[in-house]
């Protein structure tokens, strides 16, 4: 015997936890089905492309750590990088691998950010806590190293702000091997569950040619078998220094999404260690930069790559102190466009188990 | 100290400015000449090399065409083209030698003649504001005084040269005009070497490492689509070298797809796309890449600004779909056949598009 169902709308949101920020989602359901999903967004717009048009570059800086707030080393990083894309800036050695610690660092936090909630999500509570425990200790050298928890503010065009304290590089030295043990613990905990296991492989699965073709980028696309890491395929900074692999799972789903961010974490943690093997004892942290910075009339697009995925940078000039337009390319805005497609003939169950495992941060969605 | 420094830079920015206007004033003249020209051979095109730019500089650009020779290059396939390449060549070599001359080389007579007076006011300044510091010793304020006056005087010196300059307009015109025509000669010749190395397909006098593929980009467009639907092709510098393509809003959608499907070109990754008001127009600026093959390409299209619209590319790759949202609801930018154009960030009932530099917030309320 049938149960006779009807459509029924379902409002997710925008103040729900489990959307990461405010985001929502109107459902249209059959039974536990969904028919239609769409996304609403734009609660967090906050016109940064706008205010950016009236401020200098140095004073654009703090804008970009509100975009990804899980990540603003990356987001400090691509402004600084376009801007001397086009002036022509050579930033010191000392400048870049500070930047590139504290950009991998910003990475393992971002991951573990997402590792927590993820689980938190699908009903596992302490894997949130272990993942707060050993973030908060990179936030604290994050700290130490800039003057701030998660707004760092720290680049600048040429070179980074303020120089590591005394005895930060050994902190870092010391952080890594003590992260490896953890993500070991990690993997022992969740990644070998047979009930998460489970609860993840094959859902919000999608394939290489859609990934490529609805513009998805980092860990998303790399879910898919597609080999293609900015850091090793369009290198910028120093990362060609580095010995460290593009961890490719081909499954396309929520499991295959997981175990390249575990596996993305280990190789953070090599970048990290040789990067403080190799930093130079002394030397300038700012690279000659006119006092007055103005981009030559022009127009650059940059792109690297952060957490979750590929951020990218266009600015239009016309000389002035100030961009004549700014664009960033902000990748949880991409990755997210595929959501609906992906929630189409869905159980209701799975919603929160494929949203959360594209990784979104709001305030990138909604710039 | 650092006040003074900011004082006479921005002397030094307002005099430059005064004399970027009259030079603007003088390409203006030229370019109405030239469209005139144009327009009589029914070659009129007007094409802004440098969209952030100011508006008189795009017609400007094309001043020097009437003396264009075209060079012995091979492999473009119109003539009509290669003129217009080596027009614009040739503007951008004369805005390059112009900015070489503010930095210190030498200009036509009339620039030197400006440069020199700017230079011994400049050092009467700061004599005399060195001998201010060393009566007053740690008295800013009177520095400060002196060096007012001085920017004053030199104000008016200025105004008092440009007025002579008024006066003698013609006579200056001529001379920069024979000047200018010199240049382009000059540049032209060196255009023929530098085609005489790469093929003269690249814009920029030094060669890139993306040459090879501009001209792969270029060469298998124009043999599908013929010569008309690219506008430009050039290396953006600034951007990482990324090879650039400039199309008619027509084509924009033909090339579009030719770009995705070709199977040598493949470009299967949407990475960016966004929309820009530059005030003359409007543009659309799409970063593609091609995984199979590994290489980047920018493709850019212009509109008008007034009732901007242009074919959608999500049907090409469906990762467009936000991102023309976006620029419709920033910029106001319509784009045919998208299958759900909304207002994506500000909602239906917003007002205006702030991206827009004649945008003016409204508030109900106010």
């Amino acid at each position: 015997m049938m149960l006779r169902t009807e459509e029924m709308i379902l409002n997710v949101g925008p103040q729900h936890p489990s959307t990461h920020g405010v985001f929502r989602l109107i459902l249209k359901i059959d039974g536990e089905i969904i028919q239609e999903a769409t996304p609403v967004i734009g609660y967090l717009h906050r016109g940064t492309e706008k205010i950016a048009e009236g401020l200098q570059y140095t004073q654009i800086i703090p804008y970009t750590d509100r975009m990804d707030y899980l990540s603003a080393m990356t987001n400090n990083y691509v402004l600084c990088h376009a801007v001397e894309t086009m002036m022509g800036i050579e930033v010191p050695e000392r400048a870049e691998y500070l930047r590139v610690l504290a950009m991998e660092l910003g990475r393992i936090a971002s991951h573990l950010v997402w590792w927590g909630t993820y689980l938190l999500d699908l009903g596992a509570t302490s894997p949130f806590l272990y993942a707060f425990r050993e973030r908060e200790m990179i936030i604290n050298l994050l700290n130490e190293l800039s003057g701030a928890r998660l707004t760092f503010n720290y680049m600048r065009i040429g070179g980074v702000k303020w120089d590591a304290p005394d005895g930060w590089i050994d902190k870092v030295k010391q952080f890594v091997p003590y992260m490896r043990e953890k993500l070991h613990g990690y993997h022992e905990l969740v990644t070998g569950n047979e009930i998460f296991r489970q609860r993840v492989t094959g859902v919000g699965r999608y394939t290489k040619e859609e990934a490529i073709s609805y513009s998805l980028s980092g860990v998303n696309l790399r879910s898919t078998g597609v080999k293609w890491d900015l850091r090793k395929d369009e290198p910028y900074s120093i990362y060609d220094r580095f010995d460290f692999d593009v961890p490719v799972r081909d499954g396309g789903d929520c499991l295959a999404r997981y175990e390249c961010r575990m596996a993305e974490i280990e190789q953070s943690l090599r970048i990290i260690e040789q990067a403080c093997e190799q930093f130079p004892p002394e030397g300038p942290i700012m690279g000659k930069v006119p006092r007055i910075i103005k981009a030559p009339p022009g127009e650059t697009f940059v792109r690297i790559e952060a957490p979750r995925g590929e951020i990218g940078c266009y600015i239009a000039s016309d000389g002035k102190k100030e961009p004549y337009r700014l664009k960033f390319r902000r990748p949880s805005f991409y990755n997210l466009q595929i959501l609906p497609k992906l929630l189409k003939g869905q159980n209701l169950a799975n919603v929160i188990a494929i949203l959360g495992s594209i990784d979104i941060v709001l305030g990138e969605v909604d710039g | 100290m650092d006040e003074e420094k900011d004082l006479a830079q921005r002397k030094k920015e307002a005099a430059e400015r005064a004399k970027q206007l009259a030079r603007e004033r003088l390409a203006a003249k030229q370019a109405a000449e030239q469209a005139k020209q144009a327009a009589e051979t029914g070659d009129a095109r007007s094409d802004d090399l440098n969209p952030s730019s100011d508006v008189s500089d795009g017609p400007a650009n094309e001043a020097p065409g009437g003396a264009a020779q075209p060079p012995s290059a091979e492999d473009i396939a119109s003539a009509k083209k290669r003129v217009a390449e080596e027009v614009r060549a040739k503007a951008a070599e004369l805005r390059r030698q112009r900015e070489a001359a503010e930095s210190g080389a030498e200009d036509d007579l009339e620039l030197a003649k400006k440069k020199a007076a700017a230079a011994a006011k400049a050092r009467a300044a700061a004599l005399a504001k060195q001998k201010a510091a060393e009566a007053a010793g740690s008295d800013d304020e009177l520095a400060k005084q002196k060096a007012k006056a001085a920017a004053a005087a030199k104000a008016r010196a200025a105004a008092l040269a440009k007025q002579q300059g008024d006066a003698a307009d013609d006579e200056a015109k001529q001379k920069a005009i024979a000047a200018a025509k010199a240049k382009a000669a000059a540049a032209a010749r060196a255009k023929a070497a530098a085609a005489g190395e790469d093929g003269g397909a690249a814009k920029p006098s030094a060669s890139s490492p993306n040459d090879p593929l501009l001209q792969k980009y270029v060469r298998i467009i124009e043999e599908h689509l013929g010569p008309d639907v690219l506008e430009d092709a050039y290396i953006n510098r600034l951007a990482k070298d990324v090879p650039t393509l400039v199309v008619p809003k027509e084509a924009y959608y033909k090339v579009a797809e030719f770009l995705k499907y070709n199977e040598q070109l493949r470009f299967d990754y949407l990475s960016e796309l966004h929309g820009t008001d530059f005030q003359t127009h409007m543009e659309v600026y799409v970063h593609l890449y091609s995984y199979p093959n590994r290489q980047p390409v920018a493709l850019k299209v212009k509109i008008e600004r007034d009732n901007p619209e242009v074919d959608s590319l999500v049907p090409l790759w469906p990762g467009a779909n936000w991102p023309e949202c976006e620029a419709y609801d920033l910029l106001g930018i319509r784009f045919r056949g998208h299958p759900n154009l909304i207002r994506i960030f500000l909602g239906e009932h917003w007002v205006g598009h702030p991206l827009r530099k004649d945008y003016e917030p409204y508030d109900a309320e106010v």
